[in-house]
């Protein structure tokens, strides 16, 4: 018998195509509809929750559902006050760049719902190990803006005195790791760092981040077995915005398959939810952190979202995804979500957010002032080029000492 | 009149897991963990009974990972404890590289301090072992390299427990390179002749308990007139064989630290000889030997009477039936030895 010629599969680009492509495994549930399951579910029991959707904010703005966390007003307004000064910092950011006042910048419009929230769950003396996508974990918690703006800069002023590509922060009073270039890294670590706080028997728990297009790398599969194994302390995030750079979430292994359901081969509970939903996020992120507190083990969730903005200022998404796709995408904006929300609930209105977005550009725009006090990248003072030896170990040996000299230092 | 105290004489094994042993004890931060390294003790037995006396949270076996091991020690670090990973042969290290290279090597330096990564991979290495392409790379230079490292290769038993206890203590990442055919015995690389055991040679002698040999410090092995010989790990053994059979008044110098590396050591010796001969287990192109000869030139070049010779493996992988026309044994290194007098 005669076989016909194999052929290889490539996965639907979605080029053209409006996001997401219809999955009849992956479902978008209403908000309300999934259940919530208690903290100490069997990771068995759970599996229909990693393809579906947990959703709680309605099309109409109205919180349903078991999932609908207990936030005050002021806490939901807190979020809002996050999600715009995220999304103002990046605009602000992003202009420095195109200004030549950096060499580079990384946006994430469109995903500021995720870091926010999931912030308000974390405490005093956890950590996140994030990627370069986060940086709304600073901005909930009311990191110095000047701080971080110095770091971009590559200022005199930059706490890494210039060593890192700009958005790499490294932050221990904020919980938050270093950033590095290499992806997937920091997701293995997250779970060595729970090991170690459930090794010394202390309550502190570790959060991991990662990408739609990362989890491919081995780091990935390595931080999932390790936290099956262990238990420990540990969320892993996996932000699905859809895009790894150019290449859709199909490439990465999600075309007929949720990330969420990754979790499923090593007995880890895990959860699909609607990253557009600040209360959604808030909700699963506690769910989480407390089985984790609880000593539970590891949970992995599954944000999904739409990356709205460039990847970077170094990247034109107009030359692989259609224009405007993000106003197709089906869970709409955070920020305006949250807003719609908090004005039906009657605590929120257009003037009072009008005023907020003010307040928000002037705290931005003295931020700024303040840290170009300190230079730019190519103008004004920076760290001394002889820096560059130091912290490369804790005491600086022979051979760059020599170095150092060399340069005439 | 005092007789000498009789010092315990250990194996290179022994040597290592007494290190460990005295760090976990001195300090309850050290752990110590990777494949069959718990409950089995490892597969070299250089774990052997650790997990018994210090527990589980201590000392235990992990996935087969490499990338995971050295990723979650780098997460432990930055929460505080002091890792000891180990890596079953150096061979296997490669999963591990980009964790290694882009993140425990350069943490320190990237947030500026905040963050460090006061970590130690074991990993045996080096050949003699008929352990052909995959059990007896000896990849030293694949770390010398990367900044933010510091790597690390005994010779002896009193070296391998004074240097793995400086490595755990040390506050950055260190690769400790452990010559798996010195495991049990000196090797000079006479494979035609009996087995040694390290009872026999003078530094299987090791104190009981907490001592340190300095990291960037080398030792002199054989004080001599005529050439230095450079060399670590197995080849210091046979570089002493090869002095030996050749009669010439060489100095071995076994550099024990190659990053940091004691160039006054090496400088100071050539400086007296004006010859340098190099020797290491490892291939040629770019190895650490070239980083030595570089180092010798620069610094000695008009004290040199002839050319640096380098004795090393060959540019292939490992062989199996040809173990040892690949091993650099006694008579390549006297060729060598001779060669560099006649210049």
């Amino acid at each position: 018998m005669s076989y016909p010629p194999l052929s290889l599969h490539m996965p639907r680009t979605m080029r053209g195509e409006s996001v997401p492509p219809p999955n009849p495994h992956l479902r978008f549930a209403g908000a309300g509809e999934m259940r919530r399951p208690p903290v100490d579910s069997d990771p068995y029991d759970m599996h229909d929750l990693a393809y579906n959707l947990v959703r709680v904010l309605d099309d109409d703005g109205e919180a349903k559902g078991e999932w609908v966390p207990d936030l005050t007003a002021e806490q939901l307004r807190h979020g809002l006050r996050s999600m715009l000064k995220t999304r103002a910092y990046d605009r602000r950011m992003m202009r420095m760049q195109r200004q030549g006042q950096t060499s580079f910048y990384m946006q994430c419009t469109g995903e500021e719902a995720i870091a926010c929230a999931f912030q308000m769950v974390m405490q005093k003396g956890d950590m996140n190990f994030p990627t370069y996508r986060q940086q709304g974990l600073l901005i909930a918690q009311g990191f110095p803006l000047t701080d971080m703006i110095c770091q971009v800069l590559s200022n005199e002023k930059d706490h890494l005195k210039g060593r890192q590509l700009p958005v790499m922060y490294s932050a221990p009073e904020a919980g938050f790791f270093s950033i590095s270039g290499n992806l997937g890294t920091q997701f293995v670590q997250a779970v060595g760092w729970a090991m170690a706080s459930a090794m010394r028997g202390d309550t502190k728990i570790a959060a991991g981040w990662i990408g739609d297009g990362s989890t491919a790398e081995s780091d990935f599969h390595a931080a999932l077995v390790f936290a099956s194994v262990y238990r420990p302390p540990v969320v892993l995030n996996i932000v699905n915005n859809q895009w790894a750079i150019s290449s859709p979430q199909s490439v990465a292994g999600g075309e007929n398959i949720s990330f969420a359901s990754r979790a499923h081969g090593f007995a880890i509970p895990s959860l699909r939810v609607d990253g557009n939903d600040y209360l959604a996020v808030y909700a699963a992120a506690s769910w989480a952190a407390e089985r984790a507190r609880r000593n539970l083990g590891p949970t992995l969730i599954e944000w999904v979202t739409y990356r709205v903005a460039p990847h970077s200022t170094s990247d034109d998404p107009s030359k692989y995804r259609p224009k405007e796709e993000e106003l197709n995408w089906p869970l709409g904006d955070p920020v305006e979500r949250l807003k719609q929300h908090l004005i039906r609930k009657g605590e929120w209105s257009e003037e009072r957010n009008v005023q907020l977005l003010a307040g928000i550009d002037a705290e931005i725009n003295d931020a700024a002032r303040e840290a170009l006090k300190y230079g730019t990248l190519h103008e004004g003072p920076k760290a001394s080029p002889a820096t560059m030896f130091e912290d490369v170990y804790k005491d600086m040996p022979q051979h760059l000492r020599e170095q150092r000299q060399q340069m005439g230092y | 009149m005092m007789s000498k105290p009789v010092l315990p004489r250990r194996t290179m094994i022994e040597a290592i897991r007494e290190a460990m042993d005295v760090m976990m004890e001195r300090d309850d931060k050290v752990v110590v963990f990777g494949q069959d390294v718990g409950f089995f003790g490892g597969v070299f037995r250089c774990t052997e009974g650790l997990q018994r006396k210090y527990g589980e949270a201590r000392c235990f076996d992990t996935p087969i990972s490499e990338t995971g091991i050295v990723g979650v020690a780098v997460g432990m670090g930055a929460y505080g404890l002091r890792p000891v990973a180990e890596i079953q042969f150096a061979d296997y290290v490669y999963p591990a590289y980009d964790q290694i290279v882009s993140e425990a090597a350069r943490l320190r330096f990237r947030s500026a301090g905040d963050y460090t990564a006061p970590m130690v991979i074991r990993m045996p290495c080096g050949g003699g072992i008929f352990g052909a392409q995959t059990h007896s790379q000896s990849p030293e230079a694949l770390f010398t390299h990367v900044a933010g490292l510091q790597t690390i290769i005994p010779s002896n038993p009193y070296d391998a427990k004074g240097l793995l206890i400086s490595a755990i203590e040390n506050d950055d990442p260190v690769i400790f390179l452990e010559p798996k055919r010195l495991y049990n015995g000196p090797f000079n690389g006479h494979y035609d002749q009996p087995v040694v055991p390290w009872s026999k040679h003078a530094l299987s002698e090791t104190p009981e308990g907490y001592y340190s040999v300095p990291i960037g410090k080398a030792a002199i092995r054989r004080k001599g007139s005529a050439v230095t010989v450079l060399a670590y790990g197995t080849m210091v053994h046979v570089a002493e064989a090869a002095v030996t059979e050749t009669g010439i008044d060489a100095e071995v110098i076994d550099l024990r630290s190659l990053v940091p590396l004691d160039i006054e050591t090496i400088t100071a010796s050539v400086a007296k000889t004006g010859r340098c001969v190099i020797v290491h287990e490892a291939t040629r192109l770019s190895g650490f030997g070239t980083q030595l000869a570089a180092e010798v030139q620069e610094r000695c070049f008009y004290q040199l009477e002839a050319p640096i010779l380098r004795v090393t493996g060959w540019d292939t992988p490992y062989p199996h039936a040809h173990e040892w026309d690949y091993f650099p044994g006694p008579e390549r290194v006297g060729r060598a030895l001779m060669q560099v007098m006649e210049a």
